[in-house]
């Protein structure tokens, strides 16, 4: 079983999508030669040509908004935001016409489309390089938005939302894509819209997804060298919520933290509290807590080791809710 | 009429209606066809006129009249034909209508019955776009996809395609028409902007939106632009045509801007008085699209008044029938709007369409019957 890093790993997903079927189309901004700012796309125009892995001009908003019109006539494009916080100029074409062309036409139109979003911080970037926007996005009926956390779920997850025929905003964990993992290429995937039990364990769950499921799984570890036994769910997909894995976790623990580096306020935290007050209302035996970035802009580089979510956080609010 | 903007325009048939020669640009149809179009134009403008009518009886919620663009919408779409492929504003109705899209069915989106509801592949018509300029990108994708499928350039020009988009003055100040412009010139992408320059965007008038004729903007972003006198219907069909196959053949993207005059509101909710003096309509009244080309065939012979008289009792059929068939729209009911939100609905929208069901279903009152009846027969069938 082959062992790549989770850039690798998409590249390798890309790779595979582009040669199952060939209406599948990149886009994005130095995409082509350079191969992204972030490689992920390395090498894939040299070996499928300029007209199926497409160097955009520079407008996120015409990226889009073409790739829309590409799905339209029955491609599948696959396009890249180079990073997280340059998604606000296509913001429009995303909320008002991707997300609801279904919709629009009573079912008869489909745009299986993909968006690609490197998110999240800790990487040193300086401004706009570093945001969670996953909230806007999940908050809009019509998409589909899921992310990944290691090279496997990398690798099945990004052609799974490639082969499927809604619109799916699929977000990338910047921090984690130089991490290593094995990769099955094989093997069958689990299903695109659910959530994965990556730690068992019984007295509480903590609920996470992209960079922050290492965190969580860090943090859960070293708990259990102070005899606590935690379980930690990734989400994998944040629209929809697959809540049945998370609901069966959260009965059985009886306690659950969610962690995102997304601000606190109706972040996905939100919504999954309120689900599980509804559902877990007997099991809950403390209050659902959240730790998050907080409500500020994204702050200097400088300061964003004490803005993230950390392992020693992470345990804070485990002592809490323990402690309750 | 004295405005110096409109000597560089291209025309074929005066408002008086005599035809014209021009350097470049010949109509290229017979009379008979002129006559299609005159049709096309006259029962467009009583459905617009009926639908207008209807929104001020309280019928539609909202109605954005066409009226006076007639020339340029018909003379572009019959410069038209599949595989071209047609992306509308939301005013292109006499667009819609000649690509046979049924004139109530167009009601239904300002009656609040339904979304767009025409299947865009059987007409080669996308649906309408409300979000001003979104389009124009839309259509260079499609155009782009179209390139790779192997529609532009080939020898045999009938198998050659393009895209056609709409839009008005105002939206050239949308980012989104300016990033259509530079991606349909990066890629050579076969599309025709038809910028249909009615002179206003509400209230603001054009010097607002463009300190230089808009077809010269083109010039800055690489492709030809053309002025084209948009009441002129043969003069729109002769640019639209040259442009399309300019597209068809791979020379690329061609900004028409087709100059004309919104004669009516900018939808039913304005109050142009408010904006525009009445000699400026009236100036514009004289060079009405309509009269100018019945002038010119009842002049040919092409057609005669017993022609005319046919002409009006099958506008009159029309207008009774959109009537008729407006206030006969099916009422929706909500449940049907859970569906076609994502193609694999999730379980969370299932539960919220069966909780508004239950809830709705605890009341005592007519739509009760209805909701229930609807939700049987999805249940009935097992799908959603």
């Amino acid at each position: 079983m082959p062992t790549m890093t989770l850039a690798k790993a998409l590249n390798a997903g890309l790779r595979r999508a582009l040669e199952a079927d060939p209406k599948v189309l990149l886009a994005g901004e130095d995409i082509g030669k350079l191969g992204g700012v972030f490689r992920i796309t390395e090498h894939l125009q040299r070996d499928f040509g300029p007209d199926r892995v497409i160097d955009s001009p520079l407008a996120e908003s015409g990226i889009l908004g073409t790739a829309i019109g590409l799905g339209l006539r029955g491609y599948r494009p696959v396009v890249e935001i180079q990073f997280d916080g340059f998604v606000y100029p296509a913001f429009d074409q995303i909320i008002s016409q991707l997300s609801r062309l279904h919709f629009r036409s009573h079912g008869a139109l489909t745009v299986p489309l993909v968006v690609r979003i490197p998110y999240g911080g800790g990487i040193g970037a300086i401004e706009h390089h570093s945001e969670s926007p996953e909230a806007y996005f999940a908050h809009t009926p019509g998409l589909k938005v899921v992310t990944c956390s290691n090279p496997l779920d990398a690798y099945w997850m990004i052609q799974q939302a490639i082969a499927s025929d809604n619109p799916v905003i699929f977000f990338e964990p910047k921090r984690r894509y130089h991490e290593k993992g094995e990769v099955d290429t094989e093997a069958e995937p689990m299903p695109l819209y659910q959530s994965r039990v990556v730690k068992p364990g019984d007295d509480l769950t903590l609920i996470t997804y992209g960079p922050m499921v290492r965190t969580c799984v860090e943090a859960a570890l070293a708990a259990g060298d102070e005899g606590r036994d935690i379980e930690v769910v990734d989400l994998r997909s944040l629209a929809p919520l697959d809540m049945a894995t998370v609901v069966e976790s959260v009965q059985k623990t009886g306690r659950a933290v969610v962690v995102h580096e997304a601000a606190l306020t109706l972040g996905m935290g939100a919504e999954i509290a309120a689900r599980l007050q509804q559902e877990c209302f007997y099991a809950l035996q403390a209050p659902v807590l959240r730790v998050t970035g907080y409500d500020i802009p994204y702050p200097p580089s400088r300061v964003e080791t004490a803005y993230l979510p950390d392992l020693d956080r992470v345990l804070d609010a485990v002592d809490r809710s323990m402690a309750y | 009429m004295s405005d110096p903007v409109v000597d560089d325009f291209v025309q074929l048939l005066t408002p008086e209606g005599e035809r014209v020669q021009h350097p470049d640009f010949a109509f290229g149809g017979s009379d008979e066809q002129v006559a299609g179009y005159l049709r096309d134009m006259v029962l467009a403008r009583r459905f617009d006129n009926e639908a207008t009518a209807l929104q001020r009886k309280g019928e539609l919620g909202l109605w954005p009249p066409a009226l006076g663009q007639e020339a340029a919408q018909v003379g572009s779409v019959n410069a038209t034909r599949l595989p071209d492929h047609v992306f509308p504003s939301y005013r292109e109705h006499a667009v819609a209508l000649h690509l046979g899209v049924d004139a109530v069915e167009m009601l239904t989106t300002f009656r609040g019955t339904a979304m767009v509801p025409w299947k865009s592949a059987e007409r080669g018509l996308h649906i309408y776009s409300f979000v001003i300029g979104t389009q124009t990108l839309h259509a260079v994708g499609y155009a782009m996809g179209m390139q790779r499928d192997g529609l532009v350039g080939n020898p045999d020009p009938d198998a050659n395609g393009a895209a056609i988009v709409y839009f008005g003055d105002g939206a050239t100040s949308q980012g989104d028409v300016n990033e259509a412009f530079i991606f349909a010139a990066s890629y050579t992408a076969p599309v025709v902007f038809f910028c249909q320059n009615n002179q206003y965007a509400i209230s603001e008038p054009i010097a607002l939106q463009s300190k230089i004729p808009l077809y010269r903007r083109a010039s800055g972003f690489g492709f030809p632009g053309i002025r084209v006198d948009g009441n002129d219907v043969l003069a729109v069909q002769a640019v639209t045509s040259w442009a399309l196959q300019r597209a068809r053949q791979g020379e690329g993207p061609t900004l028409i801007e087709a100059y004309t005059y919104r004669m009516g509101a900018h939808t039913t909710s304005d109050d142009p008085t408010k904006y525009r003096s009445r000699d400026e309509t009236d100036r514009w009244r004289a060079r009405d699209p309509i009269s100018r080309a019945q002038a010119y065939l009842l002049a040919s012979g092409a057609i005669d008044q017993a022609w005319l008289d046919s002409l009006e009792a099958e506008s009159e059929q029309l207008a009774v029938r959109v009537r008729e068939g407006c206030v006969a729209l099916r009422e929706p009911q909500l449940e049907e709007f859970f569906e076609h939100v994502v193609i694999d609905p999730p379980e969370i929208l299932l539960e919220q369409r069966d909780d508004y069901l239950e809830y709705e279903a605890g009341f005592d009152h007519p739509s009760v019957p209805d909701a229930e009846a609807a939700h049987s027969q999805s249940q009935a069938q097992g799908a959603f």
